[in-house]
Parts: C-alpha cells; sequence; structure tokens
C-alpha cells in the first residue's frame, strides 16, 4: 500500500496543508528578520495565542448560537486576528523597540523571555491542559480509491489550503503594491535613509509586528480546527519549525518564507508517511542543515556580500 | 503614541489631555491584551470545554495599566508631587491587606483584604512592588532636581560600576571563593541551602563552558544542551551497562560531548550569526528527539535510573558498605551522615567549575584564546591575517562542549536518574541568558546572573506557578536596563604600552 500512487496523493495532501500552516507563520520571522535583523523567538507563542483566541471565539459563538459555519468563522478569523495583532503590537512595544540600537543578543534574550513569559501566562490563565474542540467543518470529497484505501480531500484542508493561498496573495500584494509595503521594503534596505526620506520607522516596524501576529492568528486558527486540540506549548515545535521553513528558504524572502513552509510540511508529510513518525523532526532539521551547508543563504535568498 | 514621547522627551511641559491620552491608550491596549485571555477562561467539563468569565480582574488589569501610566507620565514630565501623594497610601494599603491575617487575625483580617479587589497574594506583592518604585522615583526626582539622564550616560554609568567591580575582583574573587568553600560549613546551611548552591553552581559551570563558545569566541550556540545531555547519557549509560565508577567515566563523557561537539561543528561552523543559532538549536532537538525514540539502547521517555553516586575515591557514601569495603564515613572516623554526599557533591562541582573558570583565564592568554577573541570581532581581519576561522572556531566549541559534557555527567551522578525531559531547548534558553545577561565574556558576570536567575527562584519555590513566568519577566527587564549585560565590561586583554601613556589602548 506504501508504494502506490493513492498513498503518496494523500501524503501530498498532507504535507501541503501542514505546510500551508508553517508558511503563514513563517511570513512572521521572515519579515521582522528581513526589517530589524533579528528572530523574534516568541512568534512561536504568539501563533499560540492566536490558536486560543480562536477557541474562546468559538466557545462564545457556540453560545451565542451562531450556527452558519461562514459566518462563525469570518468572526473568529477577525477576532482571531484583531487581538493577536494586539499581542504582537505590544511585544515589539515592550520588548524589542528600546533594544533597537542594543547589541543583537540582547534583543534574543529578550525574546526567549517574552516567550516564557507569553507560554506560562496562557497557561497560569488558561490551565496546562489540552483544549479539545469539536469539528467546525466535517466531510470532503473522495478523489481516488483504491480497495479499502481512499484519497479524500476534507473540506478543512480545502479551506486551509485556499484562506493561506488568499491571504499569501494579499499579502504580496500589500507590499508590491501599497504605500506600507513600500515603506517596509525601504526600511528593510537602509533605516536611516528612510527616516530622512519621511517615512515613519518606528511606525513601520510596528505595522510589521501587527501584521506577522495577524497571519500568526490565521495559522493558529486553522491549527486549532485541523488538529482539533491545543494546549499552551504548541507555539513552540511550531515557531521553530516555521523559523526553519523561513530560513530554508532565506531569511528575509518572502516567497522563500511560503517555500519552505511548503517543503517542510512536505518533507514532515513523507517522512512519517514512508519511514517513522518519531523522527519527523530529525529529518525536518536534518534537511535544514544540508542546505545550509550548501546554500547557506537558503533556497531564495540574496547572498549578502560583506563589505570590508 | 511614539510622537507623544518623543516631545515629551524633548521637555515639553504638562498638559492633561496627552496625559489622558497616553493612560487611555495604554489602558485601552492592556483591555485588548487581557479581554480574551485573562475575561474567560476554558474549564475542563467533561466531553468539551466550558466557559467562565473573570471580567473583575480585566477591569483591575485596565485600571492598574491607566494609573501605572499616569504616574509614569507625571513623572516623566516633571510633576512627581501627585504620585508622590497618592503612591504610598496605595502601597500601605496593599501591604496591609497581604499581612491583614497575621495582624488581624483570621476574622477581621479576612475583611480587611476585601479593601483591595485582588486576591491573589503574588499579583499584591507585583503591584506593591511597581507602587513602591513609583514612589521612590518620584520621591528622587522631588530631592534631585536634576534631569533625567540620556542613555549613553546612563550607559556609561553603568560601565564604570562594572569596571569597578572587575577592579574590584581581584579582592572580591578570592573572597567569593573562600565563601564557597566555607558555605557548606556555615551554621544557616542546611541540606536544601547546600543544594541549591550546587545547582547554581551547576548553572555557573555551563555558563562558564557557554561563555566560551558565546563570550569569547562570539559564536552563537542555542544548542548547548545537547552537549549537556551528551555527558549526562555517556556517563549514565557506560555506568548501568559496564559497570564503570564516576571518576572513569567523567574523562569519557568530556571526550565524547567534544566530539559531538566536533561532529556538529565540522559542517555548521562556517555559518555565521543567526544561521548557526538556528542549526545549534536544530541539533539540541535532534539529540532530544533520538534519545527520546531510542528505546532499546535509552530506554526512551522513562529514561536511565539507578546511576552510581559517586564515591570519594573509591570509598562509597553509604552506611552499610558490602563486606570488606570501607566507606566514606569509617575512612574518616565520622558518624554516618546523609549531608556527607550532598557536601560532598557540592566540593565536586565547585572543583569542576572552578577547573573551567582556571582553564578560560589562562586560555584567553594563549595563541588560540586570542585568536577566538579576535575572531568574535572581525572574522575578515583574522582571515587575512592567517588565522584559520574553521578551526580555531571547532576548538572553542568542542572545548565548551567538553565542558558542558562534564557538567552533564555531574549532573547524571547527582541526579540518579536521568531523561530526555530534563534537556529541554529551555535549559539552552537559560544557560544563555545567564551568560548574556552577566555580560559577554564576564566570568563574574555569569555568577552574578546564575545566582539572580536560578538561585532567587530557587528560595521563591512558594510562587510555585508564578516562578516561570516571573523568571521570562526578569530575562526581560534585566535586558531593557543594561542591553549589554550586567557586569558589561570589555577590557582588553592585551594593551600596547602602559596604560595612559599615549600608548593605544586596544579595544
Amino acid at each position: 500500500m506504501q508504494h502506490s500512487f493513492e498513498y503518496f496523493l494523500s501524503q501530498l495532501i498532507n504535507g501541503v496543508t501542514l505546510g500551508a500552516i508553517y508558511g503563514l507563520i513563517a511570513i512572521g520571522y521572515t519579515m521582522v528578520y528581513g526589517i530589524i535583523g533579528m528572530i523574534n523567538f516568541a512568534h512561536g507563542e504568539i501563533f499560540m495565542i492566536g490558536a486560543f483566541v480562536s477557541l474562546i471565539t468559538f466557545l462564545l459563538l457556540g453560545f451565542a448560537g451562531v450556527t452558519w459555519i461562514p459566518l462563525a468563522l469570518l468572526i473568529v478569523l477577525i477576532m482571531a486576528m484583531t487581538l493577536t495583532a494586539i499581542y504582537g503590537w505590544s511585544l515589539e512595544r515592550v520588548a524589542y523597540r528600546p533594544l533597537r540600537r542594543s547589541p543583537r543578543l540582547a534583543a534574543l534574550i529578550t525574546a526567549i523571555g517574552m516567550s516564557i513569559f507569553l507560554q506560562n501566562y496562557v497557561q497560569l490563565l488558561q490551565s496546562a491542559r489540552n483544549k479539545p474542540m469539536q469539528p467546525v467543518i466535517s466531510g470532503g470529497v473522495e478523489l481516488m480509491r483504491e480497495g479499502e484505501f481512499a484519497v479524500s480531500l476534507s473540506y478543512m484542508q480545502m479551506m486551509i489550503i485556499v484562506t493561506t493561498l488568499v491571504l499569501m496573495t494579499c499579502f504580496s500584494l500589500v507590499i508590491a503594491r501599497t504605500a506600507l509595503g513600500r515603506s517596509q521594503r525601504a526600511c528593510e534596505q537602509d533605516q536611516k535613509m528612510a527616516a530622512l526620506l519621511g517615512i515613519n520607522v518606528d511606525r513601520t516596524i510596528s505595522l510589521t509586528f501587527v501584521m506577522g501576529a495577524a497571519l500568526a492568528s490565521v495559522a493558529g486558527m486553522m491549527f486549532l480546527m485541523y488538529y482539533g486540540v491545543i494546549d499552551f506549548f504548541i507555539g513552540f515545535l511550531a515557531g521553530i519549525k516555521a523559523f526553519t521553513a523561513a530560513v530554508l528558504g532565506g531569511i528575509g524572502s518572502l516567497p522563500g518564507a511560503m517555500l519552505g513552509g511548503l517543503l517542510i510540511g512536505l518533507i514532515e508529510a513523507f517522512w512519517s508517511g514512508y519511514f517513522t513518525v518519531e523522527y519527523k523532526d530529525v529529518a525536518a532539521f536534518a534537511i535544514l542543515v544540508l542546505v545550509l551547508i550548501f546554500r547557506p543563504t537558503g533556497l531564495l535568498g540574496r547572498p549578502d556580500i560583506e563589505k570590508v | 503614541m511614539a510622537v507623544t514621547a518623543t516631545a515629551a522627551r524633548a521637555g515639553a511641559g504638562f498638559s492633561l489631555p496627552a496625559m489622558v491620552k497616553e493612560a487611555g491608550l495604554t489602558a485601552l491596549v492592556v483591555l485588548g491584551l487581557s479581554f480574551y485571555l485573562v475575561g474567560f477562561e476554558t474549564l475542563d467539563v467533561p466531553g468539551g470545554v466550558d466557559i467562565r468569565t473573570r471580567f473583575g480582574d480585566v477591569a483591575m488589569a485596565v485600571v492598574i495599566a491607566f494609573l501605572g501610566r499616569t504616574a509614569v507620565f507625571l513623572l516623566r514630565v516633571g510633576r512627581p508631587r501627585p504620585v508622590l501623594l497618592l503612591a504610598p497610601p496605595i502601597a500601605l494599603l496593599i501591604l496591609v491587606a497581604l499581612l491583614s491575617e497575621t495582624l488581624f487575625g483570621p476574622v477581621i483580617g479576612a475583611r480587611v483584604k476585601l479593601l483591595v479587589p485582588f486576591d491573589s497574594p503574588v499579583v499584591m506583592w507585583a503591584v506593591l512592588a511597581v507602587t513602591v518604585i513609583l514612589a521612590v522615583r518620584a520621591a528622587w526626582r522631588l530631592s534631585h532636581d536634576t534631569q533625567q539622564l540620556s542613555d549613553e550616560q546612563r550607559d556609561a554609568r553603568a560601565g564604570a560600576v562594572a569596571a569597578q567591580v572587575q577592579r574590584a575582583l581581584r579582592y572580591l574573587g578570592p573572597a567569593l571563593l573562600v565563601f564557597a568553600l566555607a558555605m557548606p560549613f556555615m551554621p544557616f546551611a542546611n541540606r536544601q541551602i547546600v543544594d541549591i548552591g550546587t545547582l547554581v553552581i551547576t548553572y555557573i559551570m555551563l555558563g562558564w563552558g557557554l561563555n566560551i563558545v558565546v563570550g569569547l569566541a562570539g559564536l552563537l550556540d542555542l544548542g548547548y544542551v545537547a552537549f549537556y545531555a551528551v555527558g549526562a547519557y555517556s556517563f549514565a549509560l557506560l555506568a548501568t551497562y559496564l559497570d564503570l565508577s564516576f571518576w572513569i567515566c567523567l574523562p569519557f563523557a568530556g571526550l565524547m560531548a567534544a566530539s559531538f561537539g566536533v561532529l556538529l561543528g565540522f559542517p555548521v561552523l562556517r555559518l555565521r550569526g543567526d544561521y548557526l543559532a538556528i542549526v545549534t538549536l536544530g541539533f539540541g532537538e535532534i539529540i532530544r528527539i533520538i534519545l527520546l525514540n531510542w528505546y532499546s539502547f535509552t530506554n526512551g521517555p522513562d529514561g536511565v535510573s539507578g546511576i552510581p553516586r559517586p564515591s570519594f575515591f573509591g570509598y562509597d557514601f553509604t552506611r552499610n558498605p558490602a563486606e570488606g569495603e570501607a566507606s566514606f564515613h569509617m575512612l574518616f572516623g565520622l558518624e554516618y551522615s546523609s549531608m556527607h554526599r550532598i557536601v560532598f557533591l557540592y566540593y565536586l562541582i565547585l572543583a569542576l567549575a572552578l577547573l573551567v573558570n582556571f582553564f578560560t583565564l589562562r586560555i584567553r592568554k594563549l595563541p588560540v584564546g586570542r585568536a577566538w577573541e579576535a575572531l568574535r570581532e572581525d572574522e575578515t581581519a583574522c582571515r587575512s591575517l592567517g588565522i584559520n576561522p574553521r578551526n580555531t572556531k571547532l576548538t572553542a566549541f568542542s572545548i565548551g562542549a567538553m565542558f558542558g559534557g562534564f557538567a552533564g555527567s555531574f549532573f547524571a551522578t547527582r541526579q540518579g536518574f536521568i531523561s530526555p525531559e530534563s534537556f529541554t531547548f529551555i535549559e539552552s534558553a537559560v544557560i544563555l541568558a545567564i551568560v548574556v545577561l552577566g555580560g559577554f565574556g564576564s566570568q563574574i558576570g555569569v555568577v552574578v546572573a546564575a545566582v539572580i536567575l536560578i538561585g532567587l527562584p530557587e528560595i521563591f519555590r512558594e510562587l510555585q506557578e508564578f516562578r516561570m513566568l516571573a523568571f521570562g519577566m526578569a530575562m526581560v527587564l534585566i535586558m531593557l536596563w543594561r542591553p549589554s549585560g550586567l557586569l558589561a565590561h570589555r577590557d582588553a586583554t592585551l594593551r600596547l604600552g602602559p596604560v595612559g601613556r599615549g600608548g593605544g589602548t586596544a579595544r
């Protein structure tokens, strides 16, 4: 069965779904890295908070009796994006902005500190237990069948992939076409010069965090709906994998983050499908090491030329 | 908001609308932050999750944020009087509420407690601390009519303090050493204190080990715990499979960790900065996952138990040794006491840590140590001067790993039981935090940071679930307060000519 095309196809679908979630988180890493050159270690926690906000909204909607699923999803999406964005904004304001001119390791330590803080904050307020949720969207279409084994694409997976595609398209357009995107790209190249040309650098960086957090919260919401269970610790592993994805694709590059996320998702799905589930994380990291050895700037990253 | 902040810093005076706007915005953000995660508690009920509301706490948080921000604003624009007028009574009120049960007995105490609208003692202490700090700052502003220091001035001042500490170290170092040596025999030293001392020194040793990699060679290693794990598991497995003693295994464990350092370092050390960080992080996770899943060899999540305790050069710390053998207390003719082993472990880790410290201090003066520091400052220049960056980095990496391995085998023998649980990323983060908070490359800084980050939380065990929260907060606050580390003061290892004679002081 493992060698059939159907099996391959079903792993492919799983991988793409997973990759979509990683890709959304990875964008936040890559943007922040591109603009201020630091690893936002607490980004995984932002993703986790997004998942929790979505969970609470779903529960509240359930109590309020909102049963029309598209409306419910829209409300959850909006709530999660807004409230999580506030976390992203505050994170930047409290932990990173005061350190912008300090040694880079200082910001890394505050980021790790914030990550520990946020994890324990959620654990304290929402308890350490797993939080299960009933599936919101069920059913799917059967693509192929071979004997007992059916390849199906569930509506949930469709929703995840479509939402991710839509968000990424919107996002790329924002970066490429709008004034905000232009100032972001300007700040990425040279903050001082951008400031001289009248760009509000602080505001641009804040908005970068806000956008990253909003995308991560969508990833959190999809994670919640896809797996049906979350806890306060999900941010760690998802965060690391997404960061790996960002580095794999070439950190600082948006298409790179999407590609990296997709690749990490596929590696994980195929490794657990064909080899052992236990070592899927090892596979992801091993591929990362290999890529970095042979292409130190990632797949789509531009090599930075060192000037003496 | 950024605009108002800069305007105020430029010396703009007091304006009520500006104050209300700033405090209001803060309160609004806090409302946004807390509305969901504080306001709703998800409860586990059979068959799903239920929700309970806690809007009182949200309101409290918003009010506290508003008042706090107002106070900060007032202090910034130079109007400390209202703060000084209001903060002490509030602090007193909270203090009374906190101590109400001891002051007034349980019945009246419970009523007095209602004066303060939140009941968690930890939250009360936190608010109390903030209020006191605000009051003290207000008093300070009132008595010293000085402008606030600029960031550079503040940095320079703190740097001077750090330099003084470094100078005082000539006397302070031996004093600390004597204290560390005498600690187990001090009157206050009970079992718990010595245990905490052992733990702190373990982290000091790890910090010093990582300091070689991060502080001296400038390689950002986020997976240091991997070497700690390799050391611990090499000892544990050698001891349980081959029945070897601690003293024979210790060098093996170090060697093993060092070879893992070389193994990892060889391919990845040409990466720079953050790429290196993520690869080392990945490596740490890989080691942990392998330990977790290689069940037949490492016993997986169940861990390795029954690891032999260290012996005093062949003499065990047991009450009744096996036939024909003597144990420690017999050797010295002492009454048997379980403290012997604990004190011995304390001295063991102290000796190991001092070894690392001595090694680091000496190797900084050797060519390879100088090459590390030079490499940290400018890799390109080093390369053009004929230093082989990869080999130089590799030595730093593997030496750091070796010390991590030593510490790991000590950990294993102390605990008697190890499992992959003990070697998570958070450990790496804590060790790195110790190095960075202490101030790069500063040996004494590591000690100070380890005492703050490891010792204090151990003492405040009552905080329980708030412990890690406070830990994360402390990491952030210390970094914000002193971005280059508590005792960051980089003295050049080498100087050209005597100081102050115009000879270039190499920095």
